[in-house]
């Protein structure tokens, strides 16, 4: 991301809308070794990361709805139709 | 032979047992996706039962060149965007940060830092009410952000075949499922009674 690479520091309000695109190796390895850095250095920006990535995981077990029954059937009973 | 195949195969032949675990394991994930688009969850379930019979005629024909799982969201994502209201499509996506700008100094570093949380979520005893909430914020977020997080967060689809079924750039991807991921992290800090 441009916009703050030509900065010679990460400054933590950059670093909170980069765990995205480091999390999916999206930045250049110049910028992600200077978000490592500022890593390192903070501890509040390291928190907001581990945050982010319980956020995903918390997303991760939404569990789909249940399935009512004659929706099913139904789907089954097209599918049924068109293999006759 | 791989599973796709397999599973492919049985649908050809007419395996009702194979279309039934196809439906259990995608028709209700397609209807939170669809509702992104639609007005109304009566809509959303004529889209994703159109989708279905969009399956059913085309499989003979599916050239598995994707997932049979990244096809069937393109069928529905196609759908569902005819029966939604023409909207806003490629709007350029601005600058936009995600966490409230008064929470830092002047020179870019934290004012008010985020307080400790994690550990909370994986050990809460309501842990599937944390789980509920998000759920909720998620359906609540502006469409572009919400088609994002669900293909890719809730369904765990690649950053390929997402930007595949949505048509988006790669990188108007990463903004939308940042924002969209941003919001529910601030959601589940205010949940959790920090800050």
């Amino acid at each position: 991301m441009a916009w703050w690479s030509r900065r010679r520091a990460v400054v933590c309000r950059e670093a909170v809308e980069l765990v995205t695109d480091y999390l999916e190796d999206a930045l250049s390895r110049r910028d992600r070794q200077r978000l490592e850095a500022h890593l390192a250095d903070c501890p509040h920006c390291s928190e907001y990361f581990e945050q982010f990535r319980v956020t995903i995981r918390t997303i991760g077990r939404i569990e789909p709805d249940e399935l009512a029954p004659e929706i099913r059937d139904d789907l089954i009973e097209l599918y049924r139709r068109w293999s006759a | 032979m791989s599973a796709d195949e397999e599973l492919l195969r049985r649908l050809r032949a007419g395996d009702e047992t194979a279309f039934a675990a196809l439906v259990e394991q995608y028709h209700a994930p397609m209807i939170r996706l669809a509702t992104a688009y639609v007005p109304s969850r009566a809509v959303a379930e004529e889209v994703v039962q159109d989708t279905w019979l969009g399956l059913v005629r085309g499989i003979d024909r599916f050239e598995g060149r994707s997932s049979l799982k990244t096809w069937l969201f393109r069928i529905l994502v196609n759908r569902a965007r005819t029966a939604g209201p023409r909207e806003r499509r490629h709007l350029p996506l601005g600058a936009g940060e995600t966490v409230d700008p008064d929470r830092f100094q002047a020179d870019g570093q934290w004012a008010v830092p985020p307080a400790p949380w994690t550990d909370d979520v994986d050990d809460r005893l309501d842990a599937a009410e944390v789980v509920g909430r998000v759920r909720e914020l998620i359906d609540a977020l502006p469409a572009g952000q919400r088609e994002v997080v669900l293909l890719r967060d809730v369904e765990g689809l690649s950053s390929a075949d997402a930007c595949s079924i949505l048509g988006v750039s790669e990188g108007n991807q990463r903004v939308l499922l940042h924002r969209g991921r941003a919001r529910v992290r601030r959601m589940l800090e205010l949940e959790l009674g920090k800050v």
